[in-house]
């Protein structure tokens, strides 16, 4: 159901006219003889006189022939070479006043990237865009909740920043600022400071049960960058990576757009409160193989989005045990793991599970980024972590195409080494979504909405299948319709994530005020009551 | 009796993709050799005089102190406004793939003034990329299939080979140009050229020039470019034109952009659907390390396209909100277009007059980081394996790590790339005095 980038290209047509219009008074009345009622004779003429029209047409609409070469004086040049004879020859300026009835083609790539996504999740922040809410600029506007945003720490950040900006840009002793050391060519995967600091980061911010190592670390512009790279040089066109459903919209895009690499869900149900199972894998394992796809690899997200549930240890060791005995790659993608409100489970990272175990690590690796726990998705800051040597020597050689702009490294570096205040913020940052969290959750669970366990991430995965009418896709996505066009709230439909289970929805609760949270229960229990009563 | 140890077999090693294990990224080429006996024992003044001197990199290194001193004046380019945090928040949740606003109308006067007004960019035309590389990769995948081709002059930017070709799956095919009228592209080139690729079986989708080119320092002339538009109008494909170099040219009145022909033909509809022009400021400001690149394309699905895709390749919200406020300071890009100008200009004037003191003659050029010297006279045999040899000489005893025209594919052997602007004038003249020491040795025994 998701837009899926179609590999047909578009065959070239014939470049509209304001004179098309004389073109269609043929065409209709042409088409009883096309479609056979005219016999043969009529079926060669018809062709002839199309061929004629054509000719009379384009001899009418000729673009005016270039001008002669004598009006585009040489351009003045101490430098000017004794050129060779470039004087055009006239059998080629015919050709040119015709002018081109073709329009000049895309790749079949570039065609599928052109065509609108009326993916709901893109149409969803579409709108929002053009008539986003403010408490006091636009209070009837739409509340934005289907953006994976944490806005609830800047107050801490833009601290820190009053305290120390100026310093970390100019190295701190007041000196001059020097740019410098930061304007010239940088090694394309990040200054090893910016990945020292990123490793003690992600250490802090998994539980300090593991620590990572800089030099396995490749860093990139942002996590999207990321898990492109790492696809291009784990599969090769045509290939598949098996992912849990329901998974985040922009894989789709991320993954298949230009490496040609296919996404296989493997479904997970409500009764297992969507947790990945080895059967539910093994299953869609053999049904690619029967289809002909090669599994390279399995892609799944821990924290998961958008249901928000962490992997139990126990579930990675079967998993590693699987890709182990399917020679296949295991992609974990980490990014939400400092964004954690549950208090039951502990986040566990892959890292910790391999550690000083006997598993092949050559194929883990984990993808990471600062766009959800540090809440800087704009300065583009991505991590590749893998413990294969041949990964990371590809994968460095990408980053020269999205590499991390040097003033952020500086400024990144001098944050992230800020031990007291990193502390700070991923305490306070997890206390503040574990607040949110109870509030949200509590407040949709008193319109009769539950929402499935979970404990990390920057939403809720809520169930709203009471109040659909029709217990389908279609159902749903008139539901979420409603509730973005009249409820004016912007949530994420199961859908549009790959759910196999109507009504489910993702709901992103960490770019609100608290104050925000009674006004987005009013609009939300408006679309139920509609639903309810049958509107 | 001794216990049989069972081998157990090795699981076998999980496979890596064919783009991951293939050698498209060129870094086993001779040409990187230079690189790293420039990394192992590089010059500096003081603590190692004798190392390799790196003329091989097209950094600008010459007008740094405009950029300092601009950034010391206006505080609140680095900073987010008063206090440090204003805009801050906005501007760190930013990741719109249109790019800020106020950047992109900043890069589009930036150009504008660089062409001496001479051609007009709408900022909504403008495409953001992190560096002129991924703008080069994003268009090579958004006009070409995989297995189709892309039309380049020889010689050009080595790093083409892998840029262009690696992730996309496209092919170049070389148009050869000849010193005999100064490495310029002629309509029989392109031609002969086109033909050879469809001889080959392959699809031309483009011609890809750069302007002013590298590794020429010259800028391509006015009547060319007319050649080339007329000529990818008539095979119906796309013209490329990398202006990388734009602000470098020596002086202003000698480049002509793609922009200005374009616009002198009434910016007619079968032209400008298939022409984009690629910027970045990693040359004429200096910037390589902040990663801005960009596509002005006349082609709207193009520019939707080339928007979507940047996705992966997105510039910093901070750097976006800091070089807005420096570009759009017209009073500072005047000065600095002017500044630079004039400084490369100055360089390029000693580091000519001193290859002619050594009886070492450059193609004669007016734009860029760098010469293109002819060292051909010196050949032991004119092919590409004397080439080679010589240059090895040069970067292992002359220790400066210049670059080959067989990296460029110059058609020609003999010719080298040499950069002067990524050194103090000081280094600049060592490099000099060693290259002409060398020459002399070498014309009066044939070694060094």
């Amino acid at each position: 159901m998701t837009e899926s980038p179609s590999s047909e290209p578009e065959p070239p047509s014939p470049k509209p006219r304001a004179a098309a219009g004389n073109g269609m008074r043929l065409v209709v009345p042409l088409q009883g003889v096309v479609q056979g009622r005219g016999g043969l004779i009529l079926g060669s003429l018809i062709p002839c006189a199309l061929f004629y029209f054509l000719q009379l047409y384009l001899k009418r609409h000729r673009s005016p022939k270039p001008p002669a070469s004598s009006s585009n004086p040489p351009s003045p040049s101490s430098s000017s070479p004794n050129l060779g004879d470039l004087a055009r020859t006239s059998s080629r300026s015919n050709l040119l006043g015709r002018g081109s009835i073709v329009p000049v083609r895309l790749s079949s790539r570039g065609m599928a990237i052109a065509k609108p996504n009326d993916s709901p999740y893109y149409v969803g922040l579409d709108k929002v865009a053009g008539d986003r809410f403010h408490r006091v600029d636009n209070p009837e506007g739409i509340i934005q909740l289907g953006l994976s945003e944490n806005t609830l720490c800047f107050d801490l950040i833009e601290r820190w920043m009053k305290e120390n900006l100026m310093d970390s840009l100019m190295g701190g002793d007041g000196a001059e600022l020097s740019i410098n050391g930061m304007a010239t060519y940088q090694p394309f995967d990040g200054l090893m400071e910016l990945k020292v600091a990123m490793a003690d980061f992600m250490s802090r911010v998994m539980g300090k049960g593991v620590s990572f190592n800089p030099s396995q670390m490749v860093l990139m512009a942002g996590a999207t960058p990321a898990i492109e790279i790492l696809t291009f040089c784990l599969a090769d066109h045509g290939n598949a990576f098996l992912i849990p459903t329901p998974y985040y919209p922009g894989f789709d895009r991320d993954i298949k757009f230009r490496t040609g690499v296919e996404l296989i869900p493997v479904h997970c149900r409500s009764t297992d409160n969507f947790m990945l199972t080895v059967t539910a894998l093994d299953q869609a394992y053999n049904q690619a193989r029967k289809r002909g796809l090669k599994v390279r690899g399995i892609l799944f997200s821990n924290p998961s989005n958008p249901v928000g549930n962490i992997l139990s240890r126990e579930t990675l060791y079967e998993l590693l045990d699987f890709a182990q005995e399917k020679n296949i790659h295991i992609i974990s993608d980490e990014i939400f793991a400092g964004s954690l409100y549950g208090t039951a489970e502990e986040f566990v990272s892959v890292a910790e599970i391999i550690e000083g175990e006997e598993f092949d690590k050559s194929r883990v690796h984990i993808i990471y980024g600062l766009s959800k726990d540090l809440s800087l998705p704009g300065f583009r800051v991505g991590v590749v972590y893998s413990y294969n040597e041949n990964v990371l020597a590809a994968a460095k050689r990408l980053t020269r195409f999205s590499s991390i702009s040097a003033p952020t490294q500086r400024l990144l570096i001098s944050m992230l080494s800020d031990a007291k205040f990193i502390e700070e913020y991923i305490e306070t940052n997890r206390k503040r979504i574990r607040r949110m969290y109870d509030l949200f959750v509590g407040g949709l669970d008193q319109l009769g909405i539950r929402c499935a366990k979970s404990s990390g991430g920057l939403y809720c995965w809520a169930d709203m299948s009471v109040l659909i009418a029709l217990y389908s896709e279609k159902g749903e996505l008139e539901l979420w319709d409603k509730l973005l066009n009249v409820g004016k709230v912007n949530v994420t439909p199961g859908s549009a994530c790959h759910c196999i289970e109507p009504g489910w929805f993702r709901c992103c609760f960490t770019a609100l005020a608290e104050e925000d949270v009674p006004l987005v229960m009013e609009r939300i229990g408006k679309v139920a009551e509609m639903c309810k009563s049958g509107h | 009796m001794a216990i049989e140890l069972e081998q157990q077999p090795k699981p076998a090693a999980v496979a890596l993709s064919r783009i991951a294990v293939s050698e498209t990224h060129g870094e086993d080429s001779p040409y990187f050799a230079g690189w790293k006996a420039y990394d192992e024992n590089p010059y500096d003044e003081l603590t190692n005089p004798s190392g390799v001197i790196q003329m091989g990199l097209a950094e600008n290194q010459v007008s740094f102190d405009l950029l300092e001193d601009f950034l010391e004046r206006h505080s609140e380019a680095a900073t987010w406004g008063k206090g440090a945090t204003a805009g801050f928040r906005d501007n760190a949740l930013f990741q719109d793939y249109h790019g800020l606003k106020s950047f992109r109308g900043a890069m589009a006067s930036f150009m504008e003034q660089i062409r001496g007004g001479r051609a007009r960019f709408d900022p909504d035309r403008v495409v953001l990329t992190a560096g002129a590389t991924a703008a080069n990769e994003l268009l090579t995948f958004i006009l070409a299939n995989p297995g189709d081709a892309l039309l380049i002059p020889t010689p050009y930017y080595p790093g083409f080979d892998r840029d262009l070709r690696w992730r996309t799956g496209v092919q170049i095919v070389p148009i050869h140009c000849h010193s005999s009228n100064n490495f310029q592209i002629t309509e029989s080139a392109l031609h002969a050229a086109y033909d050879d690729a469809v001889s080959r079986g392959l699809t031309v989708r483009g011609v890809l020039i750069t302007n002013p080119s590298n590794p020429l320092g010259a800028t391509v002339q006015r009547a060319a470019l007319e050649q080339i538009l007329d000529f990818a109008v008539e095979k119906n494909i796309h013209l490329v034109s990398d202006e990388i170099y734009s602000g470098s040219t020596f002086s202003s009145a000698e480049f002509v952009s793609i922009a200005e022909v374009l616009e002198s033909r009434g910016s007619r509809h079968v032209d400008r659907e298939r022409v984009h022009i690629v910027y970045s400021l990693s040359k004429d400001l200096g910037l390589p390390g902040f990663r801005v690149g960009t596509i002005y394309s006349y082609n709207d699905a193009v520019v939707t396209t080339a928007r979507r895709m940047s996705s992966f390749t997105l510039i910093s919200s901070q750097t976006q909100h800091l070089l807005a406020c420096m570009l759009s300071d017209e009073e500072f890009t005047a000065n600095y277009v002017k500044t630079n100008r004039e400084r490369l200009r100055r360089r390029y004037d000693v580091i000519i007059a001193g290859l002619r003191r050594a009886g070492i003659e450059c193609l004669r050029g007016n734009a860029g980081l760098f010469c293109w010297m002819n060292l051909g006279p010196l050949l032991k045999e004119s092919t590409k394996e004397g080439e080679l040899a010589l240059w090895n000489l040069i970067v292992r005893d002359v220790r400066l790590n210049i670059s080959p025209g067989s990296s460029c594919h110059c058609s020609e052997p003999g010719w080298f790339r040499v950069c002067f602007a990524n050194m103090s004038e000081a280094t600049l003249d060592v490099a000099l005095d060693r290259l002409h020491r060398f020459v002399d040795q070498y014309r009066r025994t044939g070694s060094s």
